[in-house]
């Protein structure tokens, strides 16, 4: 079991959660290239080691988080707000 | 090479079994081979015979980081189909299911490949008239299918949950030319079969970085029993599933359609014979088991469903397993479970793998397997083989490019769409 510090709901069991993938991927807007696309779509660097990812808290809070956990390890060393504007509000 | 007989047996017998001799052995590595494969696991052992044996390219070298058959082909459930829909996989998998066909004579290696029948249970009207829709296609693309009532079911495998399950059993589709293998074997008979045309299985030895000269690469840095070396190589190919992208990257090869997931599988203590074929419960759940000839039950269900490199499993997705075990096989439901462990997989964009050159002269690229990577062994390394001294790919991977993505041809078997968790 990964235990994820949800900066809400404080350490919680990964199985509260839905995980949703690479946090490094930036959609690009919808008039881009194909090629942007083809990349947000379907490339990944899928690194071993330190890793940001996307974990939706599903059964919680429901927020979106960044959570910094190694590929390797599972050691997550830290869990914020993927929402930017509501992770500064709450600073 | 050393041929293996009943009569050998018998003689063996008579000798004091003084007659067994190293079937392959630990050479030094040369300076150059025409073909390098990264990776000793099945596919790679498999791609390095076939290039002897199909095309006559016995100075090869297959580079192993750990020892033979230790990564995936050493972790999975052994189970050996074609049950698929679309091209791209259903003219690849029946290409691999009929080398399966004549693999022992092949080798003159037992690799107890046993057609058994793939069960797939269904459990509703809608599921069973999706799944009929599959066992057609694939009747069309000259696959074997069949339908079995629930009373044919009930006779052929008494034991399943029939009448106190949750979601009532609705039929089976089989393929009856399905079954299993013994791993181990198919990784020996490979590795043997190999040394004897002449090809270098070098063990212990980790490549570590590529050499290259104007764009292309011309060899692979390697550290064997931790010392550092070099070894040169006209063509290179990896096959080294789980590990893709990392070699990737050093490679040059930049970001692949590829997430990092692992897999548990299961194996129970042995007990009397009690499932004959392979069994998977899908749809509503998703569970796969089938009885070693030793007696243990070996199964397995959904990925962790996280990125991981770690060969080791969570305990929610061991618990989801054995529920799904319960629902259908609740016999079971006291029998000690004996191992479990996980192995890493290339999840693929689409669910489907590719065995293709690369941007980069020099390298060859066979990745992607997911789930289905053992089943695919004699196939994937018959066809990569091809690619690598054709330079173009044999009429079964012709679809299996890595292009696909860019040009939107997806093969997803499945229909989840780019989300390889899921795959």
């Amino acid at each position: 079991m990964l235990r994820i510090p949800c900066p809400f709901c404080g350490p919680r069991d990964h199985t509260e959660f839905s995980y949703e993938g690479d946090a490094t991927v930036v959609y690009p807007a919808l008039d881009a290239s194909e090629e942007a696309w083809f990349e947000a779509v379907f490339l990944r660097d899928n690194p071993r080691g330190a890793h940001s990812e996307v974990w939706h808290h599903i059964q919680g809070c429901r927020s979106f988080l960044i959570v910094e956990r190694d590929t390797l390890t599972h050691e997550i060393t830290g869990a914020r707000l993927a929402h930017r504007p509501t992770a500064e509000a709450l600073k | 090479m050393q041929r293996y007989s009943a009569l050998a047996v018998l003689w063996g017998g008579l000798t004091g079994q003084t007659h067994w001799k190293p079937v392959w052995g630990r050479p030094e590595p040369k300076g150059h081979y025409d073909v390098i494969i990264v990776g000793g696991g099945g596919h790679g052992l498999a791609t390095a015979y076939y290039l002897a044996k199909e095309h006559g390219i016995t100075n090869v070298a297959v580079i192993e980081k750990g020892w033979l058959g230790g990564g995936n082909a050493g972790r999975n459930t052994t189970i050996i189909r074609s049950n698929y829909m679309i091209e791209g996989n259903t003219e690849f998998y029946e290409h691999s299911l009929k080398l399966w066909e004549n693999l022992s004579q092949e080798l003159n290696f037992n690799v107890m490949f046993s057609q058994r029948a793939h069960v797939s249970l269904v459990f509703s009207a809608a599921e069973r008239d999706a799944t009929a829709r599959r066992y057609n296609l694939m009747r069309l693309n000259g696959i074997d299918g069949e339908f079995w009532d629930p009373a044919e079911l009930r006779r052929r495998i008494p034991h399943l949950n029939y009448d106190q399950g949750r979601f009532e059993i609705f039929g089976a589709y089989v393929q009856p030319r399905a079954g299993t293998a013994r791993h181990d074997a198919v990784n020996w008979g490979y590795a043997r079969a190999a040394t004897a045309l002449g090809i270098d299985i070098i063990q212990n030895c980790e490549v570590t970085g590529f050499i290259r000269r104007a764009g292309a690469l011309i060899g692979v840095e390697t550290r064997r029993d931790g010392v550092a070396g070099e070894i040169y190589a006209d063509k290179i190919g990896l096959a080294v599933a789980g590990h893709t992208s990392v070699l990737a990257h050093k490679a040059g090869l930049g970001k692949l359609p590829l997430e990092t997931h692992k897999l548990q599988a299961y194996v129970s203590e042995p007990i009397k014979p009690i499932v004959d074929q392979v069994i998977v419960f899908g749809g509503v759940g998703h569970f796969y088991i089938s009885q070693s000839d030793k007696g243990g039950m070996v199964f397995g269900g959904d990925l962790d469903s996280y990125n991981s490199y770690a060969q080791k499993g969570n305990l929610p997705v061991y618990q989801n397993v054995m529920a799904a075990c319960m629902q259908i096989l609740p016999c079971l439901g006291r029998v000690k479970l004996l191992r479990q462990w996980a192995g890493v997989m290339d999840m693929s964009m689409d669910g489907s793998p590719f065995i293709t050159k690369t941007d980069i002269p020099g390298l060859y690229l066979n990745a992607g397997w997911c789930y289905g990577g053992f089943k695919a062994t004699p196939g994937s390394g018959h066809t990569f083989a091809h690619t690598i001294a054709r330079d173009e790919p044999h009429w079964a991977n012709a679809r299996l490019t890595l292009e696909r993505y860019r040009e939107g041809r997806l093969i997803d078997e499945s229909g989840h769409g780019p989300v390889p968790k899921l795959h």
